[in-house]
C-alpha cells in the first residue's frame, strides 16, 4: 500500500469509528471555547502573538550565537550539555546517561522529543523500566498506542476506556472495585505513579523553552509530573531539540503569557518551573546531575528553507484544536509523531516528503490554523508548499494530466467561460429539478460522502460581468 | 563530533559571514534585556493589583486566608487544618521567616522540618512572590523551601507576605533574584493553582500528582519582617 493509500485508509477508519467520533466531538471544542474566552479577556492578545513571532524570529535568525551561549551557561550551572545531530545519536546518549546512572526505573514526563526518537522502545530493549507520568501519556502507553494530539495525548478515549484498561493492567487491585468516576480513576494512577516516582533513578523530561541568558530549560505542566521527575531521581535529563531557545527570560514571559491560553484556554498552566542545573551543595533535595540533550533531527536544515517559520512552533496545539480535519479525524489517522495542521508542515520536513508529503493533503486550506497560532505560522502556504513539491515529485499521471489542462483553460478565459457555461448546463440538467447530484460523473470519491448541489443558473464570470455593468466596476 | 556538526549547519543555514555580527547581537541582546510590551493586567498597582491576585486565587479555587501579622500564621494553619479534617502536622524547610513565626501558638499543631517525605499529608513554604496577572506564586527551591514540599504532599500551604505581590511575572522573578541574593536557583516554582488534570475524558480532576488543595495565608503587613 502507497503512503497515501495508508492514510486514506486510516482516515476512512477514524470517520467509522464511533467511540473516536464521540470523544473528538467534546474535548477539542472545550479547548476552543476556553481560548476563545481567554482572548476575549485580554484584549492586547493579538500584539501579544505579533511579540511572540518576533522574538522567535530573533532567536532562530541568531541561532547558533544563542545555542553558544546556552552552552556556556548551562554548563556554569553546573548542567552537561549533549548535542545530537540525528534520532540515533540522542538515543544512544540517552541510553549511555542511563547505563552509567544503573538506572531500572526511568520516569518520564510529557515529550514529543521523546516520541520523535522512539525513545521508550530503545530504553526497553536494554530491560529499563520507562514510566510515562503525564496522565495522558500513561494511559497510552498502557495501551500501547501514541499521542493522539500534542498537548493532550489521550484526547481520543473515553472516561469507560480508561476504567477498562485500568481494570486490566492494574490487576494488583481488587477487580471488583468502583471506577465509576474520572476522579477514581485519577485517584488510582497517582498512586500507581507516585510508586513507580519514589523508585526511579532517572527523570526525563522535554522543555518547553530553553534560555540562553541564563542556561535553564522552561518546563510547564498542569499535574506537577515534570516537577516530580525532575525533583526525586537522582540524574535529571533534559531531552530537547535546538530550534527551543529564547535569548533571555524576558524573552519567555510574552511566549508564556500565550502558551496556556491558546492551548487549554488556561491563563496560566499551574505549575511552569525554571530549571537551572542539578541541585547545589546546600540543597538537600534535587538531582546529583542534570544532562540537556540538544537535538537537531533536520532542524538546522529547515533553517534554510522556505519552511523556517516552522520553527517558531511553540507546541500549544491550538491549529489541531481548530482545525476541522483534524476534528474530523483526530491524530492517529495522520500515522504521524505530530498530527494536525502543525504534523503536516512538520513531518515531510522532517521525515521527507516521499514519506510525509501526503500529509498536506489533510487540510482544506481554510486559514483557521494560522489564525490562531499564537507564533503566527503561515500554516497554510507552508502546506501549499508541500502540495507543491509532492506534486513535483509524484507520478500520478492521472492527475498531472487533467491539473495539466485546467492549467492550460483557466489561462484562456473565453475558452474557460465556454467550458464552465457547459459544465454548469449539464450538470443541472443531470440534477433535475432537484438540483442535487447523487453521483458526480469522474467525481465519484466526491460524492461517495455527500451529495453535490448541482450548479445553479448561470456561471460566475457571467454574474461578475453583468455585477460590474450594473454597479461599475469593483473597486 | 556532533556539537561542531550542528553549529556549523546552522551556522551555515544563516549566513556564515555574518557569524560575529550575529554573536554580538545576541550578547547584547542578553546584557540588557528587551523590555516588551505587557498587557493591561500585568500593570495594575495598590489595591487593584491586591484584588486582582486575591480574585485569580478564587477562580483557581485556591483557598485565601488573611492575617494582619506574621504571629498569627500558625495559629491560622491550624485552624485551617482542623477546620478541613486534615491532620494538624506540616513539615516545611528553614525558611528563616517561617523558623521566627511563633510555633508555640498552635501547640497542638506539630511541625516537622525538611525534605518533604512519602507520607508527608501537609507541605508548608513560603513564596517570594505572587504575580497578580494569574494570581501566580514564585517559589524558590533550596533549604529554606524544599521543592518536595511543594509536589508531594496532598496540601500545599503558602505564606505570602502581602507586599511581596507584584504585577507580572518579570517583577516577581526580579524579587525571587533579589532574595537569592542574585543567584538563580535550582527551580523557580510558579504555581498558579493545584495540581490538576483533564486527561481522562475531558473533566477537570484536582490532585493528579502534585497537591490536590493548595492554601495561601496572606500576611497584610509583611513589612515588619522582611
Ligand atoms: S503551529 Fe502554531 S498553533 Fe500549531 S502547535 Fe505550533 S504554535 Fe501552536
Amino acid at each position: 500500500m502507497t503512503k497515501t493509500a495508508a492514510f486514506e485508509a486510516g482516515v476512512s477508519a477514524a470517520l467509522a469509528n464511533e467511540a473516536l467520533q464521540h470523544a473528538l466531538a467534546d474535548v477539542p471544542a472545550g479547548f476552543v471555547a476556553g481560548r476563545a474566552r481567554q482572548k476575549a479577556a485580554l484584549p492586547e492578545f493579538e500584539g501579544l502573538r505579533r511579540t511572540a513571532r518576533d522574538i522567535r524570529d530573533h532567536t532562530l535568525a541568531h541561532l547558533d550565537a544563542y545555542l553558544e551561549e546556552f552552552e556556556r551557561n548551562a554548563v556554569s550551572a553546573g548542567s552537561t550539555v549533549h548535542w545530537a545531530a540525528t534520532a540515533d545519536e540522542a538515543r544512544e546518549v540517552v541510553l549511555s546517561i542511563c547505563r552509567a546512572a544503573g538506572a531500572r526505573t526511568i520516569a518520564k514526563s510529557k515529550s514529543m522529543v521523546s516520541e520523535e526518537i522512539a525513545l521508550n522502545a530503545a530504553l526497553e530493549a536494554q530491560a529499563m523500566e520507562v514510566v510515562e507520568t503525564d496522565l495522558g501519556e500513561y494511559l497510552i502507553q498502557l495501551r500501547g498506542e501514541r499521542p493522539s494530539h500534542i498537548i493532550a495525548p489521550a484526547i481520543h478515549l473515553r472516561a469507560g476506556d480508561v476504567a477498562d484498561e485500568f481494570r486490566l493492567r492494574h490487576d494488583h487491585l481488587d477487580a471488583s472495585r468502583d471506577l465509576a468516576t474520572p476522579e477514581v480513576m485519577v485517584a488510582e494512577a497517582r498512586s500507581v505513579l507516585r510508586e513507580k516516582f519514589l523508585a526511579a533513578d532517572v527523570g526525563i523530561t522535554g522543555a518547553n523553552f530553553l534560555v540562553a541568558e541564563t542556561g535553564s530549560a522552561i518546563i510547564v505542566t498542569n499535574e506537577g509530573n515534570a516537577d516530580l521527575t525532575m525533583s526525586l531521581p537522582k540524574v535529571h535529563i533534559v531531552l530537547t531539540t535546538i530550534d527551543k531557545l529564547v535569548p533571555t527570560l524576558a524573552d519567555a514571559w510574552p511566549l508564556l503569557r500565550l502558551l496556556a491560553r491558546s492551548a487549554t484556554g488556561q491563563a496560566f498552566t499551574a505549575y511552569t518551573t525554571i530549571v537551572t542545573g542539578p541541585r547545589r551543595p546546600e540543597d538537600d533535595a534535587g538531582p546529583q546531575s542534570c544532562h540537556v540533550i540538544l537535538l537537531d533531527n533536520g532542524r538546522s536544515e529547515l533553517l534554510q528553507s522556505e519552511f523556517r517559520p516552522i520553527l517558531r512552533c511553540i507546541r500549544c496545539g491550538a491549529c489541531m484544536n481548530h482545525c476541522p480535519v483534524y476534528c474530523a479525524i483526530g491524530g492517529h489517522a495522520y500515522d504521524s509523531v505530530y498530527p494536525g495542521p502543525i504534523g503536516a508542515v512538520l513531518t515531510p520536513a522532517l521525515a521527507g516528503v516521499g514519506e510525509a508529503g501526503h500529509l498536506a493533503q489533510a487540510s482544506t486550506f481554510c486559514g483557521r490554523c494560522e489564525e490562531v497560532c499564537p507564533v503566527e505560522i503561515p500554516l497554510v502556504s507552508m502546506l501549499r508548499g508541500w502540495r507543491e513539491q509532492a506534486f513535483a515529485a509524484s507520478d500520478d499521471w492521472r492527475s498531472r494530466t487533467f491539473l495539466r489542462a485546467w492549467v492550460q483553460l483557466a489561462k484562456r478565459p473565453r475558452a474557460y467561460g465556454l467550458a464552465a457555461r457547459i459544465a454548469a448546463a449539464i450538470l443541472s440538467a443531470l440534477a433535475g429539478a432537484k438540483g442535487i447530484l447523487r453521483r458526480l460523473p469522474f467525481g465519484e470519491r466526491w460524492t461517495r460522502q455527500r451529495d453535490f448541489p448541482a450548479p445553479q443558473g448561470t456561471t460566475f464570470q457571467d454574474l461578475w460581468k453583468r455585477r460590474e455593468r450594473d454597479e461599475g466596476p469593483a473597486p | 563530533m556532533s556539537r561542531n556538526r550542528i553549529l556549523s549547519a546552522v551556522r551555515g543555514a544563516l549566513d556564515p559571514s555574518h557569524a560575529p555580527a550575529r554573536r554580538s547581537a545576541a550578547s547584547a541582546r542578553i546584557a540588557s534585556a528587551p523590555k516588551h510590551p505587557r498587557p493591561n493586567i500585568a500593570k495594575l498597582e495598590g489595591d487593584e493589583r491586591i484584588a486582582r491576585f486575591a480574585e485569580c486565587l478564587a477562580a483557581l479555587g485556591v483557598d485565601r486566608i488573611e492575617v494582619q501579622a506574621a504571629d498569627e500564621v500558625p495559629a491560622a494553619i491550624a485552624t485551617y487544618l482542623s477546620a478541613r479534617g486534615l491532620p494538624l502536622r506540616l513539615r516545611r524547610g528553614e525558611d528563616n521567616i517561617l523558623a521566627s513565626l511563633p510555633w508555640h501558638h498552635a501547640s497542638d499543631l506539630v511541625v516537622d522540618i525538611g525534605p518533604a517525605q512519602a507520607d508527608d499529608a501537609v507541605g508548608l513554604s513560603r513564596a517570594l512572590a505572587g504575580a497578580a496577572e494569574t494570581g501566580t506564586l514564585a517559589l524558590a527551591s533550596g533549604p529554606g523551601n524544599p521543592v518536595t514540599l511543594s509536589f508531594l504532599p496532598d496540601t500545599h500551604v503558602v505564606v505570602l507576605c502581602e507586599q511581596a505581590i507584584v504585577a507580572s511575572y518579570e517583577d516577581a522573578i526580579a524579587r525571587v533574584l533579589a532574595e537569592n541574593g542574585g543567584v538563580v536557583p535550582r527551580t523557580i516554582n510558579l504555581v498558579t493553582g493545584a495540581s490538576r488534570t483533564g486527561d481522562i475524558g475531558g473533566k477537570i480532576v484536582m490532585g493528579a500528582h502534585g497537591p490536590r488543595r493548595l492554601a495561601v495565608i496572606l500576611i497584610r503587613d509583611g513589612a515588619q519582617r522582611t
